[in-house]
């Protein structure tokens, strides 16, 4: 057969491997973005059924969004993210710990971990409706607050900017901790259990060996699951979006980033969700720049 | 002995948090599939614990409406969600695979690059695919929602990790030496290594595909193609205050309860998946 050992004949086979990835890449997404780009310096919209343009109006776009809300939802986008991050990432810090803890034997893990995770697998449109229907004035979670005697008459919760925020980001928690957590877990039963051990004989606490040797030890996952993260938070579209059927109500708090990309595609303004999209761009493309550096630099001091 | 007290307490607050949670993952499903089973009068009266026996009837008024058309919607997302985590598992498997093990001039710079775009959302680039689509005279068809999942940078990095971790490259040359091809090696030798990261893989692409409302909702218009996140967002769409309670509550429950039998189906395989190999950095 192929005796020759030439390294060099194999190369042809990596470029082979990667093809399908790279040419999918560069036609559904690297072409899309060009165009994107391209059409952002452009006036291009529909109204009614005349449709404006393409004319080159240079800046235009990027002048006029920055005049819109456009800093405002990207401030609620932030605020309703961090809502549902911080406890996301405390919980599935504590529930992993526990988990893995050898000394803490708790019973029914199977049974918690398959609970846990469920809400992960919930349709997020479907979740985002099924908490409309829950929580309107006249749904059940009002019904049982009132007989329990803890409201004395239905909570508007969708009525008020609190309520919203918290129903999304309460959402964006159920939804994601489950799946946190067992990354997490993954992580800390790769650590080498030796290392346990020898922690177990020098005598030190529960508290300690957490953020003494198995925080420092899965700080990689930490870091993917804040990219995971990250890429969630900039997305945020599904659950608002059906919650307040894109409205981003009560008066446009609840809006994100991309519930106003996707109100410009489907009005067709093509010239104002280029520029948008641009802007999601740069963001994004910075995120990508810190969270590449983190991981990168957190490899070459471990090792 | 100080510490086996505090282990107890220990125990005791992670047995009292876990309950809680469990009970919030579940408190919401618990009333959705009561309401299914309950009749839009028996609704309007109130929250009740106990199922009543409308669930029969509920189904059928979902079934027979023509204006959301549930099971075809469940039909064409099981169609699309299939494709994509096959598609998706398999090419960053294979991409994964070919960056790991072969050395060649482009591999430093074509593994930069997907890292670079590792976080990078697709709603950047949806103006300039939905005006790609329609050109290629794909629009309102299920092909664009499947096949981009070929590039999929993050799912690439997962299976690229797990390489690293449980591929040792002797294993590669030995499959040569006993006259293996590069592909039949992949198919034969790296993929079955590889199980429970594409079992923990294709259940995320699966989840993601069937759960994608951004694309689907931009693609689709014609109500027979639609997945079951468009019809869902038709039905909040619509004035639904006028419409039978009972069915609301039991289009969604449809809509939950097949993902909840895959999962049921394939949990045993993430958790083995996660056990057996973890995400060793």
């Amino acid at each position: 057969m192929k005796k020759k050992s030439k390294k060099v004949s194999y190369a042809k086979w990596g470029y082979i491997f990667i093809l399908p990835f790279f040419l999918c890449y560069f036609i559904f997404s690297l072409i899309p973005l060009a165009d994107t780009i391209r059409y952002s310096f452009f006036e291009y919209y529909r109204s009614g059924i005349k449709e404006v343009g393409p004319n080159f109006v240079g800046m235009e776009n990027y002048v006029s969004l920055l005049h819109s809300d456009m800093l405002k939802y990207m401030g609620n986008t932030m605020i309703l993210w961090i809502i549902g991050f911080i406890p996301q990432i405390v919980i599935a810090l504590l529930l992993a710990n526990w988990f893995t803890d050898i000394r803490l034997k708790i019973r029914g893990k199977q049974f918690f971990k398959v609970v846990i995770y469920l809400p992960n697998l919930i349709m997020a449109s479907a979740f985002a409706m099924l908490f409309f229907a829950l929580f309107s004035t006249n749904g059940p979670i009002n019904s049982i607050l009132t007989s329990l005697g803890w409201a004395k008459e239905p909570i508007d919760f969708m009525g008020s900017v609190a309520g919203t925020r918290t129903l999304i980001g309460f959402m964006n928690f159920l939804m994601w901790f489950g799946n946190t957590t067992i990354m997490l877990m993954a992580a800390i039963m790769g650590i080498s259990p030796d290392i346990f051990e020898a922690c177990e004989l020098d005598g030190c606490s529960g508290v300690k060996r957490f953020f003494y040797i198995t925080l420092p030890l899965i700080r990689p996952i930490l870091a993917y699951t804040l990219i995971t993260s990250i890429i969630g938070g900039i997305q945020m579209f599904d659950v608002p979006q059906i919650l307040t059927n894109g409205q981003g109500n009560p008066d446009r708090t609840s809006m994100t980033l991309i519930m106003f990309l996707n109100s410009h595609l489907k009005s067709k303004n093509y010239g104002m969700a280029g520029a948008l999209s641009v802007y999601l761009f740069i963001v994004s493309a910075i995120l990508c720049f810190l969270v590449y550096r983190m991981t990168n630099g957190s490899k070459g001091e471990d090792r | 002995m100080k510490s086996k007290k505090g282990n107890h307490l220990q125990m005791i607050l992670a047995y009292v948090v876990l309950v809680i949670l469990a009970f919030l993952c579940l408190f919401f499903f618990y009333i959705l599939i009561i309401n299914a089973t309950r009749s839009h009068a028996d609704l309007q009266k109130g929250f009740s614990a106990i199922p009543g026996a409308y669930l029969l009837k509920n189904l059928k008024s979902v079934a027979n409406d023509g204006s959301f058309p549930m099971f075809r919607g469940i039909l064409n997302s099981l169609l699309v969600s299939t494709c994509t985590a096959g598609l998706c598992t398999y090419f960053s498997s294979l991409t994964a695979y070919g960056l790991y093990a072969y050395d060649f001039k482009l591999k430093k710079i074509a593994f930069t690059f997907i890292m670079a775009i590792l976080v990078m959302p697709t709603q950047v680039t949806a103006m300039g695919f939905l005006r790609l689509v329609t050109n290629m005279g794909l629009y309102d068809s299920l092909l664009p929602l499947i096949i981009p999942s070929i590039a999929s940078p993050a799912v690439f990095y997962f299976m690229y990790s797990y390489l690293q971790s449980s591929l040792p490259l002797s294993l590669v040359e030995a499959a040569r030496i006993d006259g293996s091809g590069e592909f039949m090696t992949f198919n034969k030798i790296v993929l079955p290594i590889m199980k429970p990261a594409i079992a923990v893989q294709a259940i995320f692409t699966f989840v993601g595909a069937w759960n994608n409302y951004f694309v689907p909702a931009l693609i689709i218009q014609s109500k027979d193609k639609m997945t079951v996140p468009v019809l869902i967002a038709m039905l909040r769409g619509a004035d639904y205050m006028n419409f039978d309670m009972g069915k609301i509550y039991t289009m969604i429950m449809v809509a939950i309860v097949p993902i909840i039998i895959v999962y049921l189906i394939l949990s045993k395989y993430i958790i083995a998946g996660i056990t057996l190999g973890g995400v060793k950095e």
